[in-house]
């Protein structure tokens, strides 16, 4: 296997296992073919980063056929640093889902959950890797279908409709991307999108290029749940089943945000977006209602696991604020952001899964006193919570640094101090889950039966570890995102 | 080995270790940890750099100069003798939250740059709020949270006004500061809360009286100093910080002539005490830096004497309420003296600790023509002499019998009054040793013909006209008593005044709180009406209500793209097929809906 491969194997290994997963038909098999091939992108996607960081990009040439021509895989220094957060949440929530998803779902329909979850990675990573516009739709409607179906298999009936609505917006997202695709592809002739980059730098204000940019901004901010077409989101991660939440809450927005990337500056080129036209102050704009009307909606909620959805959606308000900085920190804060986020949410939605399996579900009626009966999980819980809020020592903080950084550096104080006066608002929504789990007493409804099962628990708490570990050792997510940002503003 | 670990770690480790150590040896290591760390502090001495990157910066965890050292010495003899003094108590979340809280607050004072100092800030502030709410009591929860919303956003500001500081300076390194800047003014803001300046401070009255008899001891002794500290450091010589010392000075002194909860007179004169410093700092000189160390130092052992004291009464008596306490010297003969020892202190008596390190602050402002500040700390002084040094032991021990009849304080209680009266008296005796220590070379000679006349002057005549005033019957022993105090500016204000501005200011305060306390309801349900669980906001949409919302943002989008080169005709017909779809969607779900 050398390295010239590897940007294809990360992605056809989950591919693979899907169907291999399909026909094993039964859970224990689809499982074991399911953790296999997320921990065999994992270990190509960090030997993947290895190799770009020290050699650059890696370009492999689907069918041999060369690009502009054939399809190309293209892993730069930020698709790499994508492919090992994708694969790498995979490859924890995979073992966490044999518990979770046994529980909550029937059993005979576990080898498609394992099918489909392996396609959701696939078409994830595939995403990532690809330098090809149109196989980038492709992979899009596989991870989004699949996406759907695994939301669709929550336990509450109210599943079926959040993933209903998640499936037509998510549809409209995929349509108009395309439709953008098309009148690039009108316009270049080329859908390689390095190649279609340097043909549009002629080109780039006339009206149908303007256009595809429009729709390729609305169709993306769907798929990544921009403030105010976040909608499908909260019910969506409400009700799916534990392991989806974990995994799509983690990556699947994540991988929108390197969509998006990718195309304000790998293909119209940080002119035309950021200059000429009032991309950076709409964007600004939006992220900043979403922070605040996200955390405060967060705050009312009844449901922890909902609570956590709308905090999603302030955090990519978070990501998306940096990119509307266009400066070079405000790159770096948001793909650290990018990456600290989606670990700390996915420990977050893995243990409030192991709180739903001893639960029925995460309201806060079924919180209170929660740390007597689920230390840990309430103790990692609290961890994570103070990640989310950005306090020194946890991944968080190390991303709310660089954003104020940014936000100083380009003169903007009113938006450094909005920054902070919002962590406020997360700490008083964390707070909420402290009130209930540790100062109230033990309540009529919180479970009984103690912890969460160890393969819940452990997978869990790797990710808490790691909410931990990168705020303290930033070496790999800031100099990687930093690399990554230098990249996109070349 | 223990060289590289920062002495306030030593402290934390020993109080994370605490709980899962046997009950017996936990009070022995909580109580010889910070002796460690003294021990520590004195071999590595000034000049002691540990570095670390972390975050991408180079990091001093730790650097030691005299004047952290000075703060470093006092803060691990105050952490030794609150473990003494709270020896019997080792269950629950106080011990271990006591240890954590110096230190991390010692860690503090060794801070070389903001974000470590920064780090410790927050840590300290959510262990000492721990140990508001080991008060046990609902108003200990209030407080608490109080308390701690306070603490974290001084901490806020902190790291707002670090990071300005990095963005102006280019350095996070904790040196002398300055107003200049906006990073300047909210650090400024973020120590000036921490240290309870005017109209910041009601936090401190209202959490310390509310922990347990020992939390309230730990409590006094760090966080306040922490901030003196920090002005030190970073606002020496801001004239600013004169005026609003002499304000703090003189205004606790109405509230605590007026208050009943001796906990809480204390809380008030420990705000009038921390006056004296920082006008010490303000004036910036080397005395008046050197008065403000030393006034720390002196204040964190008396002021620690004086709530042990109390803490000692509340457990034997049950209460700590003037009106209800009185001849307890019959019963606590020991814990009377010591509280004396303490008020003696307090006042600055001859001979006791407050003496040689408050008139280095005074004498430096009227060295330096600030003739009316100079007047304010007299009248200070005064106030102190009446509340703390009269009204305290007074009431509690003496005045009239209440007919308490209680145990004399434990035994580990008295030893840790002891040895914090021995300090104070030590002090007092021999300054040489305190001088030494000090940040800056000392030249000044406390114990000059005049300056003992002068203070013995105040404090006779007040003893005088106290019991002149008590023999004639004029006063009524109780509350009236209280105002028979020294010197001629309190007298002539008199205790009526005294109480209409105090009534004045409540009022007033009152009125804002009660008007802040509406708009901020009509303000929460606004919110709520928007976000709560049923708001526009927070509602699950229609699918088609969801879609409406894509195709108003493509239509935006593309508007604003060709804004500059209008083609209405275009742009409307390339959107109105996604208008008229969600239109028809939106519709048809709201038809289902009505369904």
């Amino acid at each position: 296997m050398s390295a010239e491969q590897l940007p294809a194997l990360v992605v056809v290994a989950p591919l693979v296992a899907a169907p291999v997963a399909l026909l094993a038909r039964r859970a224990l098999p689809a499982w074991m073919v399911a953790t296999a091939a997320c921990g065999f992108s994992f270990v190509a996607a960090l030997a993947l980063a290895v190799q770009v960081t020290s050699g650059g990009a890696v370009s492999y040439a689907l069918g041999s056929w060369p690009p502009p021509w054939g399809i190309e895989y293209r892993v730069d220094v930020l698709s790499a640093f994508v492919l090992v957060l994708v694969s790498g949440v995979a490859t924890v929530v995979a073992p966490f889902a044999w518990a979770s998803a046994s529980a909550e779902l029937e059993r005979e329909r576990l080898y498609l959950f394992y099918a489909l979850y392996c396609l959701c990675v696939a078409g994830l990573l595939g995403m990532t890797a690809t330098g090809d516009a149109f196989n980038l739709f492709v992979f899009m409607e596989i991870a989004s279908l699949s996406s759907y179906v695994l939301i669709a298999l929550g336990r509450d009936r109210r599943a079926l409709l959040s993933a209903y609505q998640y499936l037509v917006l998510g549809t409209i997202g995929a349509t108009f991307y395309v439709i953008g695709i098309g009148l690039l592809y009108l316009m270049t002739g080329t859908l390689n999108m390095a190649d279609m980059a340097a043909r549009l730098s002629d080109i780039s204000s006339t009206r149908p290029v303007l256009a595809a940019l429009a729709f390729i901004t609305v169709g993306v901010s769907l798929k990544l749940a921009l403030f105010p077409l976040h909608l499908w989101l909260p019910n969506a991660y409400t009700y799916a089943p534990s392991a989806v939440t974990a995994f799509l809450a983690a990556t699947g927005t994540k991988v929108s945000v390197y969509v998006l990337l990718r195309f304000y500056f790998g293909v119209f080129g940080t002119r035309i977006v950021l200059e000429e036209l009032p991309m950076s102050q709409i964007l600004l704009a939006l992220s900043v209602v979403a922070i605040v009307t996200a955390s405060l909606v967060a705050l009312w909620q009844a449901d922890l696991k909902r609570l956590l959805a709308y905090s999603s959606i302030a955090q990519i308000g978070y990501i998306t604020l940096g990119i509307s900085m266009a400066s070079r920190e405000g790159l770096t804060a948001a793909v650290v952001h990018l990456f600290n986020h989606g670990i700390t949410k996915g420990a977050l939605f893995l243990l409030v899964g192991g709180v739903a399996l001893r639960a029925g579900h995460a309201g806060f009626d079924r919180l209170q006193g929660l740390a007597r009966t689920m230390p840990l999980t309430s103790l990692g819980i609290v961890i994570a919570g103070l990640s989310l809020i950005g306090t020194p020592g946890t991944a968080g903080f190390v991303s709310k640094w660089y954003l104020v950084l940014g936000a100083i550096e380009a003169g903007r104080w009113w938006l450094a101090a909005f920054i902070v006066a919002t962590s406020l608002i997360a700490v008083a929504y964390i707070w909420r889950f402290v009130e209930a789990a540790y100062l109230a007493p033990l309540g009529g409804a919180t479970p009984r039966a103690g912890e969460a099962p160890a393969a819940m628990l452990v997978p869990a708490w790797i990710l808490v570890a790691a909410s931990v570990w990168f705020g303290f050792d930033t070496s790999y997510s800031v100099q990687g995102a930093a690399r990554a940002a230098a990249l996109l503003l070349q | 080995m223990i060289a590289e670990l920062p002495a306030g770690l030593i402290l934390v480790a020993a109080g994370l270790a605490l709980p899962l150590l046997p009950r017996a040896a936990r009070s022995p290591v909580a109580a010889a940890a910070p002796l460690l760390a003294f021990a520590q502090l004195l071999w590595i001495g000034p000049g002691y750099v540990l570095e670390k990157d972390a975050f991408g910066f180079t990091l001093q965890l730790v650097r030691t100069d005299r004047l952290s050292l000075a703060f470093g010495y006092i803060f691990t003899i105050a952490a030794f003798l609150n473990a003494i003094y709270a020896w019997r108590v080792r269950e629950g979340i106080e011990p271990p939250a006591a240890l954590v809280y110096a230190g991390t607050a010692l860690a503090a004072v060794f801070a070389g740059d903001f974000l470590t100092l920064f780090i410790y800030w927050e840590l300290s502030a959510v262990a000492s709020a721990l140990i508001v709410w080991a008060g046990g009591s609902a108003r200990a929860y209030g407080a608490g949270m109080r308390y701690m919303a306070v603490q974290l956003g001084s901490g806020m500001l902190l790291a707002a006004g670090a990071a300005l500081r990095y963005a102006e300076a280019g350095s996070l390194a904790f040196e002398h500061v300055g107003l200049g800047s906006p990073g300047g003014a909210l650090l400024f803001l973020a120590f000036g809360i921490k240290c309870a300046f005017p109209l910041l401070h009601n936090w401190l009255q209202d959490a310390y009286p509310e922990a347990s008899a020992t939390g309230t001891v730990v409590l006094s002794a760090f966080t306040t100093k922490l901030s003196i500290y920090a002005l030190a450091r970073g606002f020496a010589g801001t004239e600013m910080l004169i005026w609003i010392g002499a304000a703090m000075t003189a205004f606790p002194i109405f509230y605590a002539v007026i208050e009943n909860d001796l906990r809480r007179v204390l809380a008030y004169s420990l705000n009038n005490q921390l006056g004296f410093m920082v006008v010490g700092i303000g004036l910036g000189t080397d005395m008046g830096l050197n008065g403000a160390v030393a006034h720390a130092f002196a204040h964190i052992l008396y002021k620690a004497l004086l709530f042990m004291s109390m803490g000692a009464v509340l457990l034997r008596a049950g209460t700590v309420k003037g009106t209800e306490l009185g001849g307890l010297y019959k019963s606590m003969p020991l814990t009377a003296g010591l509280c004396m020892v303490g008020a003696a202190s307090i006042s600055a008596f001859p001979l006791f600790s407050a003496f040689v390190s408050k008139s280095m602050v005074l004498v430096s402002a009227a060295e330096q023509g600030y003739t009316f500040i100079w007047l304010v700390l007299v009248f200070a002084s005064a106030g102190v002499f009446h509340h703390s040094g009269i009204k305290v032991p007074f009431f509690a021990f003496f005045a009239h019998d209440s007919g308490i009849r209680c145990k004399e304080a434990p035994a580990h209680m008295l030893v840790a009054m002891a040895l914090t009266a021995l300090l104070c008296v030590g002090i007092g005796v021999f300054p040489g040793a305190l001088y030494a220590i000090l940040p800056m070379p000392v030249d000044y000679v406390p114990y000059t013909a005049s300056h003992v006349l002068a203070q013995l002057q105040l404090l006779v005549f007040s003893g005088l006209a106290f019991s002149w005033l008590k023999r004639r019957g004029i006063y009524p022993p109780e509350m009236r008593s209280v105002n028979l105090d020294a010197d001629w500016f309190y007298r002539r204000l008199g205790l009526r005044m005294a109480r209409a501005l105090a009534a004045l200011l409540q009022r007033l305060f009152d009125a804002g709180r009660e008007a802040s306390r509406q708009l901020g309801e009509a303000g929460a349900a606004l919110l709520e009406r928007l976000h709560g669980s049923e708001g526009v906001l927070a509602r699950t949409w229609s699918t088609g209500g969801m879609a409406l919302w894509a195709a108003i943002l493509l239509a935006a989008y593309l508007l604003l793209y060709y804004a500059d080169k209008v083609d209405r005709g275009f742009i409307f017909l390339l959107i109105l097929p996604f208008l008229i779809g969600a239109l028809g969607l939106w519709a048809d779900s709201r038809r289902r809906d009505d369904d």
